[in-house]
């Protein structure tokens, strides 16, 4: 098992050898670059660290731009931490590119952060059914209805769902197929949706059979 | 959104015949039984184009038995085979919707040349 970073581009459908029409997103995935190697002996847990998109020299602070050096990469915008590599097949240092990680067909998963949809009813939420339009109702439209019962418990139980932030949180989207790679432009296209705003950073991982 | 183009040139028909809503044309359409291929034929008129790119489309209207039949179709499918115009239309529209609602000598008379 292993993964990539990368970037969503945005979405559109292509067709398959039988013509029919797939919708898939395009993700810029890698080169992503071994920065560097987490071991169990030094820090008890045994991960690969990749550095994806260039960054300018000057945008980069003084201690990244060490650890940077250090590995012998040019400056990076994103991170990440992968324990899902075998970490004695990697090197410091070394180009990471989609086509040796995946193939087409592959069954992956992608994760990012999801679009912000700031303070949002139960409604659209949590798929509340909302109240009944006519019978007498006024404005129980979109209202969530009972939120508990009366004097036991007198309180309100922990977890109720109710109206609040939504989105902008970290999504994983599972069993999603690998259609094309374009190796020259380091693409990758995957059946579906994923999280994210375009041009925003997500993890594709491959899942395990 | 270069990038998303670049991925969508590599399938996009590039011979293409031009025509718009309110031409006449007829489509050739591969049809896959089992493991038999066959080109079914689809004559109307255009009565819309939609979306651009490779996710293109396209509707046709014909009359078949008396029933309205409309199709639409993907302008760069790989399952399309010739597109032929028959007959450009003059027509003030890019969406002849309301030709659903017309006669057959009344579409005639919209979208004849004259």
């Amino acid at each position: 098992m292993s993964g990539i970073l990368g970037k969503k581009i945005g979405m559109t459908s292509v067709f398959d050898d039988k013509g029919e029409s797939i919708p898939c997103t395009i993700i810029e995935a890698g080169p992503c670059y071994v920065t560097q190697i987490k071991t169990k002996e030094k820090d008890g847990y045994e991960a690969v660290q990749l550095a994806f998109e260039e960054k300018k020299e000057r945008r980069v602070n003084k201690p990244l731009s060490g650890h940077f050096k250090k590995a012998g990469v040019s400056p990076k915008k994103l991170m990440c931490e992968f324990r899902t590599f075998d970490i004695s097949k990697f090197q410091i240092g070394t180009e990471i590119k989609i086509e040796t990680l995946f193939s087409k067909g592959d069954q992956v998963s992608v994760s990012g952060t999801s679009k912000g949809r700031g303070f949002q009813g139960v409604v659209k939420r949590h798929h509340f059914g909302g109240g009944s339009k006519t019978h007498g109702q006024s404005d129980r439209v979109r209202a969530p209805g009972s939120i508990g019962s009366s004097s036991y418990p007198s309180r309100v139980f922990k977890g109720q769902r109710m109206a609040g932030r939504m989105g902008g949180e970290q999504i994983t989207v599972k069993n999603l197929r690998v259609v094309q790679i374009i190796p020259e432009s380091n693409l990758v296209l995957i059946s579906g949706s994923v999280p994210g705003f375009n041009n925003s950073y997500v993890e594709i991982l491959k899942e395990i059979k | 959104m270069d990038k998303l183009k670049l991925v969508e040139a590599t399938q996009m028909k590039s011979n293409l015949p031009q025509f718009k809503a309110g031409d006449t044309i007829n489509v050739q359409v591969r049809v896959i039984e089992g493991d038999k291929e066959r080109t079914q034929q689809f004559q109307g008129v255009v009565i819309g184009r939609h979306g651009d790119g490779l996710r293109a489309t396209f509707t046709v209207r014909k009359i078949s038995n008396g029933v309205g039949v409309e199709r639409i179709f993907p302008l760069h499918s790989p399952r399309l085979g010739k597109i032929e115009v028959l007959k450009v239309g003059r027509v003030r529209r890019a969406k002849m919707y309301y030709l659903r609602t017309l006669a057959a000598k009344q579409i005639r008379q919209k979208t004849s040349a004259d």
